[in-house]
């Protein structure tokens, strides 16, 4: 199967046929359900308080679901309005946001606890039409980010890179921005269970903690 | 939209961003409606620390409340009673109190937000993509 970032740009790729087989496979709602565990667990918020929570390109808001379950109030961003009418129909409990992650995070400085985001910010790294700069729209991307966050804020990002390069590449331009930075990569061996997940933490004196 | 979203959403465009009239948004022809949530004194009081008094004041006039007290409450402690008194009325206007059609205009750009259904549109048309 080809990966969908090369067939066609999100909004396109998720119109409503595509969200509603996304949405309602489930197979892919069981391994979006583990990967945002695993992304909060990597997070690490501190148990028992309600945190306020940026996701994005939060789809269908699979994620969201989890993260009012653990008690948090979120925030979700997409560029699908398809995947945000799904998460309507659903009832997600955070506010939806019709949004291009490249054009920035349209949220004063110092708002946000913490950000999460699943199977989303690869899209960064495509250049879909001529005036579509992928750098630039990374740079745009992780600066706003980065000022959205509360001092100390953190992020876990987990994303599908289609190659070493793309990794590079995105946590460059994180570090550009001034996030402190690191991979967590689990099932490194496997090439059908291998997933990346972007750690980042809004600059503190402190040494990013990736020992979970 | 929640209303406590109003007060920390800001236009997308880049150039708007170092100018204050972008933030906070003017809403108009807003409609509202109030949805139960459940209390939380401990998240309130945090959210209570990154809000922007005079934007709170100034979105609550464009939505028709004119009765916002003009100093941001202080020393508030979730276990004296009339701290209780005043988070419960910031959660029943910041969490229930929710936007599901209406306009946001940024003061800089003159550029229009809807927000349709609930949701938000802050999708840039070409000439103010970034
Ligand atoms: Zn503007």
């Amino acid at each position: 199967m080809s990966r969908p970032e090369q067939l066609a740009p999100p909004e396109f790729f998720y119109n409503d046929t595509e969200s509603f087989k996304y949405t309602s496979s489930s197979r892919v709602q069981h391994i979006q359900a583990k990967m945002t565990l695993r992304a909060l667990e990597i997070l690490n918020l501190e148990a028992g308080k309600r945190h306020f929570v940026l996701d994005v390109g939060c789809g269908s808001g699979l994620s969201g679901e989890i993260l009012s379950q653990e008690g948090h109030e979120w925030i979700g961003m997409d560029i699908s309005p398809s995947m945000l009418a799904i998460g309507l129909d659903r009832e997600a409990d955070g506010d939806l946001f019709l949004s291009d992650m490249g054009d920035g995070i349209p949220f004063r400085a110092g708002v946000f606890d913490a950000a999460i985001s699943i199977s989303a910010i690869q899209w960064l790294c495509n250049a879909d039409r001529a005036d579509v700069e992928p750098k630039l729209r990374l740079k745009r991307f992780f600066d706003t980010l980065y000022s959205s966050l509360k001092k100390g804020g953190k992020c876990v990002f987990q994303f599908y890179p289609s190659n070493e390069n793309q990794i590079e590449q995105i946590t460059s331009s994180a570090k550009l921005a001034g996030f402190q930075c690191g991979l967590v990569v689990d099932d490194p061996e496997s090439k059908k269970n291998k997933k990346h997940y972007l750690v980042l933490q809004n600059g503190t004196g402190r040494a990013l903690n990736l020992a979970n | 939209m929640k209303f406590l979203t109003t007060n920390f959403v800001r236009c997308a465009v880049k150039s708007c961003a170092a100018s204050s009239d972008s933030f906070p948004l003017v809403f108009s022809e807003c409609q509202l409606v109030q949805q139960e949530q459940d209390f939380d004194a401990e998240f309130l009081t945090s959210m209570l620390d990154r809000l922007d008094w005079p934007a709170l004041i100034k979105v609550a006039a464009d939505l028709g409340n004119n009765s916002i007290p003009q100093v941001k409450p202080e020393n508030i402690d979730p276990e004296d009673p009339e701290s209780e008194r005043i988070l419960r009325d910031l959660h029943s206007l910041l969490l229930e109190t929710q936007i599901t059609e209406g306009k946001m205009i940024c003061n800089h750009c003159q550029h229009v937000y809807y927000i349709k259904n609930s949701v938000a549109n802050f999708l840039l048309p070409p000439h103010l993509a970034n």
